[in-house]
């Protein structure tokens, strides 16, 4: 074991924590090599795209989830089961849908033992506190999502945790309500309202994350790992048309897409991001509309894509040799405009020109040829690939197909469950 | 009322398993034992006398009632242990789900005649005919609730289980917050189902007579089997309209308040544009007793009962199941598994012991019972088929038409076809052929039902736009029918017909030989096969039998209907 940190300053501490799912040549590895530190009055972002793992990190750090290898040191100690110093607030609000707002609150009280008369009491200040007075006995269904989440902060608030996780609070809510609960949440962690010494949470909204938290952790994925940890010193409250938010926004913005972003043509093992080529036509067609280039985050918000959605858009239209991404500005090359401006049938035999350079697409291509009839099951192609993407083989099947089909190189015949040449 | 499928859920298992195997040599050996405890039996067993008088109905139907409730309570209490134990045991789950999926499609009523001839060798008689029965009408609930509550308890969306474990809640506390109240619509939909399935099953056992033992039990189902006998139709008349008090009754009184109540336990977080309502919940609601009682009562109860089941507070609560891809076998369970293959090894080599001294003859006998009766579960299915789906489907797209028909369809499907049944024998055993039409005729009753009410719920989820698009193309009525309407019930068709499939199986077992008037009456099919058996103490052909319309049954499963339905599912589902 690693040397434990006898800090009283540290609250929470994780060493080498590697988390992985499966043996062998199914074994997937969620998060590697994770090592983080989270100290008393801090309040720490987990931020990085959908599947690096921030989740998973999140329940190794509550116990709701144990650690391949690696220590958990909570205070010192390593945890056990389910760490009683932390709560969490769930995304999609995980409130009990047959119990009562007051019932929602009283559950984690109860579980502790404390008599019906004080947790009545306290479950109604809390009540009172997230500003839900006169809703005790509605039922979740009843009230706004969010509402809702105000009765998941109760509830987590209710057993006094020195540790509060949130994951993802505001990303099921509606615009509004997010940065009205936002608000009222920095409100109540400023003045010290509540007995919480630290604040975990994760998120994919940068903004978010630059609004709220003392420090960011950046994480990225395949397998999940820590990229850089930034700290945020602006002052409360945060204004988002500040040009020093905006600033610290786009730093956070070049250590997200910096790490995401390096793509070489490789062996077939290359993966293929997950992107629709339509939506990549859609992206090319609004760059060229802009002068050619625009910068990432304008981009997201004008699409009203989520980074997650963007950024697979963004590697494929590099891999493709349409775009190149240079400090958060993308960037459309000769050829990206050639394609944004061309004919529906010249775009397809760009496409399948460039497409055909994919080590991956070119093999299924090949196969096919070799074939007395220019087709091949789809099984086989899925059996092939599991040795390379493991579960993930048939997501990358059915890019590779869809790739395809727009460059009109070979479809799927659902019927027959085989690949073909298009003629 | 909302619609839903019917029938079973059959998981994607493959078409015949190693455990499969097992389980049948399991069954096997239930069944030699069975029939050995039945050398024993007496040889002549009398029934009960049962009284046509009107007086003597409602304590016939107090008795009935008792017997079923006693046997769901039973189920209920086995569907929760065991739905758990599969649900939260990895080694549990996997002896237990295949065990389940075969039990699930084995003819229930087939083993009537081994449990009552064995129970009455060491029991007294009485007591082995209500014994029988409620063990009978158990085998035919349990297993549906039992699944609904595993499938809810695997389907517990897992933040809800998270928010349990970090908020440590111990597994009592888990069971009662978030387990239970999770599964209670699937477990209530499941009761009702498995409710109505038992009167059929109560009614069977309540008139189980063969030869010279005569197995009856004072009840609805035997007041209306004399009566016919008698050839009384006003007693017949009596008789059923108690049996429809009864059912309406309970409707009334206890599903449907539950259902009111359970409403509030769907996990939906919008608001239900229309929630089931009920009069008589309505009333209780109001009630200023019951009120009292849960606040002075009930409430300090269930604080102190918690407080005795808590656990310490410092205890170690484990995080949410962890789904990983390993399996672990505890000695233990692997032990057990030994001990009870070699038992089952056993138990089937006596069995084929016994079954090897069958004369030829009598497993020609036994060929030919079987292909009789699966010729008249084809023509059952068939002539089901050919009024359900056009019914259904003018029910299913017609609102109009639906809010006529359905309570009518509902409360006569409600009827128990075994309850029926002889009075069937009665305006139909004079006529030539008479017992082979009425055992169709059972076997029809017993199981248009489950067609037709899937049918209906196929041809209510058929979209709207869909029907709307055939209008627009002017598709004639064929091609209607061809390419949208009979594609779109195809899934909901091969499930309802693999449940009517399993029912009219069972049917064959109380339909093929009748005692009726003073007289024996049989027909070829291997239900009378097993009562010749049974009546005549033959204990190697009952076994032979039985085992037979087992094998039968879940092979034609196993190799027919879940291929169809696999197929179903890939292909027809309208999503």
């Amino acid at each position: 074991m690693a040397t434990t940190s006898m800090n009283n300053d540290v609250l929470l501490e994780l060493q080498n924590v590697v988390k992985s799912y499966g043996v062998g040549a199914k074994q997937f590895v969620a998060v590697e090599d994770i090592n983080l530190k989270l100290k008393p009055g801090e309040f720490t972002c987990l931020l990085g795209p959908s599947g690096c793992g921030k989740s998973t990190l999140l329940r190794i750090i509550t116990g709701l989830n144990q650690a391949t290898s690696g220590t958990v040191l909570y205070r010192g100690q390593p945890i056990k089961g389910v760490n009683p110093h932390a709560t969490i607030v769930f995304q999609t609000f995980a409130l009990y849908p047959w119990l009562t707002v007051e019932d929602n609150v009283e559950v984690a009280l109860k579980a502790r033992g404390v008599k019906p008369a004080v947790r009545r009491e306290r479950a109604l200040k809390l009540i009172d506190t997230v500003g839900l007075d006169g809703f005790e006995s509605a039922y979740p269904r009843e009230l706004s999502g969010g509402m809702r989440q105000k009765v998941g902060f109760a509830r987590a608030m209710a057993v006094e945790p020195e540790l509060l996780c949130l994951d993802e609070p505001f990303s099921a809510l509606d615009v509004l309500s997010a940065e009205a609960l936002r608000g009222e949440l920095m409100e109540l962690w400023q003045s010290k309202a509540i007995p919480t010494k630290a604040i975990l949470m994760v998120t994919h909204n940068i903004e978010e994350a630059v609004m709220m938290a003392d420090r960011i952790i950046v994480m990225s994925k395949d397998p999940g790992h820590i990229v850089t940890e930034l700290n945020v010193t602006l002052r409360h409250p945060r204004h988002r048309k500040d040009t020093a938010f905006q600033a610290e926004v786009d730093k956070v913005y070049a250590a997200v897409a910096g790490k995401k972003l390096q793509t070489i043509e490789g062996e077939r093992q290359k993966k293929l991001p997950q992107a629709r080529l339509n939506a990549l036509a859609g992206l090319l067609e609004k760059l060229a509309n802009d002068s050619g280039q625009a910068d990432l985050q304008g981009l997201s918000t004008e699409l009203i894509l989520e980074l997650d959605d963007l950024l697979p858009l963004v590697e494929a239209g590099e891999l493709l040799g349409f775009v190149v991404l240079e400090n958060g500005t993308l960037v459309l090359k000769p050829l990206g405009q050639t394609y944004a401006e061309a004919s529906i049938l010249a775009r397809k035999e760009l496409l399948a020109g460039r497409v055909l350079r994919l080590p991956l697409i070119s093999w299924i291509y090949d196969t096919l040829q070799r074939d007395d009839n220019h087709r091949t099951a789809w099984s086989y192609f899925l059996d092939e690939l599991r040795g390379d993407f493991g579960d993930l083989a048939e997501a990358q099947l059915d890019i590779a197909i869809n790739w395809a089909r727009h460059a009109e190189l070979f479809a799927y015949d659902d019927d027959a469950g085989e690949l073909y040449l298009e003629e | 009322m909302r619609l839903l499928r019917f029938g079973p859920a059959l998981p994607q298992t493959p078409a015949l398993t190693l455990g499969d195997g097992f389980i049948i040599l399991g069954i096997a050996t239930f069944l030699y034992l069975g029939a050995r405890l039945a050398f024993h039996a007496p040889a002549v067993v009398h029934g009960p006398e049962i009284s046509l008088s009107l007086l003597a109905l409602p304590w016939y139907a107090l008795l009935s009632v008792g017997r079923m409730a006693a046997a769901y309570f039973l189920s209920l209490l086995f569907s929760l242990a065991y739905g758990y134990a599969a649900a939260r045991n990895r080694s549990a789950r996997t002896v237990l789900m295949p065990l389940l999926d075969v039990l699930q499609s084995v003819p229930i009523l087939s083993f009537l005649p081994v449990v009552l001839l064995g129970l009455a060798a060491i029991l007294p008689q009485s007591f082995a005919a209500e014994l029988a029965a409620i063990v009978l009408i158990f085998t035919s609930q349990a297993w549906n609730m039992t699944f609904s509550f595993y499938q809810s308890m695997t389907t517990i969306p897992l933040e809800l289980r998270e928010a349990a474990a970090i908020f440590r809640l111990d597994p009592w506390a888990r069971f009662k917050t978030l387990e239970l109240p999770f599964g209670a619509i699937g477990l209530l939909w499941n009761s009702m189902m498995s409710w109505s399935g038992g009167w059929f099953f109560l009614m069977a056992a309540e008139i189980f007579h063969v030869g010279s033992r005569d197995f009856r039990l004072p009840g609805l189902g035997s007041y209306l089997q004399a009566a016919a006998n008698a050839g009384d139709l006003h007693a017949v008349l009596a008789g059923l309209t108690a049996l429809v008090i009864v059912i309406v009754t309970l409707d009334q009184f206890v599903w449907r308040p539950l259902t009111r109540w359970t409403d509030k336990f769907k996990v939906e977080m919008l608001e239900a544009e229309q929630s089931p309502h009920s009069w008589f919940a309505d009333l209780l609601s109001r009630a200023w007793l019951i009120d009292q009682v849960g606040r002075k009562v009930w409430n300090p109860f269930s604080e102190w009962a918690d407080g005795k089941l808590r656990r310490p507070l410092s205890g170690y609560i484990s995080p949410p199941e962890i789904i990983t891809a390993e399996k672990k076998y505890s000695w233990l369970l692997i032990g057990i598994g030994f001990a009870l293959a070699a038992v089952a090894f056993y138990g089937a080599y006596r069995a084929a012991e016994l079954l090897i001294g069958l004369p030829a003859t009598q497993w020609a006998q036994l060929g030919v019972g079987l292909f009789a009766t699966f010729v008249r579960v084809a023509v059952s299915l068939l002539i089901a088929l050919l009024w359900t789906v056009p019914l259904g489907v003018a029910i299913g797209t017609n609102r109009r038409l639906a809010n006529v028909l359905q309570p009518v369809v509902q409360v006569i499907a409600a009827i128990p076809a075994t309850a029926l049944f002889p009075i069937l024998l009665l305006a139909l055993l004079n006529i030539p052929g008479g017992l082979n039409i009425a055992a169709v005729a059972l076997m029809l009753m017993g199981t248009q039902w489950y067609l037709l009410f899937n049918v209906i719920a196929g041809a209510s989820a058929i979209p709207q736009d869909l029907l709307l698009t055939t209008d627009l193309l002017q598709l004639s009525r064929i091609d209607r029918w061809r390419t949208l309407i009979l594609p779109a019930l195809f899934p909901y068709i091969v499930t309802g017909a693999i449940t009517a499939s399993g029912g009219a199986w069972n049917a064959s077992v109380i339909a093929e030989q009748v005692e009726f008037g003073g007289q024996t009456r049989t027909t070829t099919g291997i239900g009378a096969v097993i009562a010749k058996a049974t009546g005549a103490g033959n204990f190697s052909l009952l076994l032979g039998g039985t085992l037979a319309l087992v094998l039968a049954v879940v092979l034609v499963n196993r190799l027919f209907w879940q291929r169809l339905y696999r197929v179903a599912e890939e292909r027809y589902r309208l999503e």
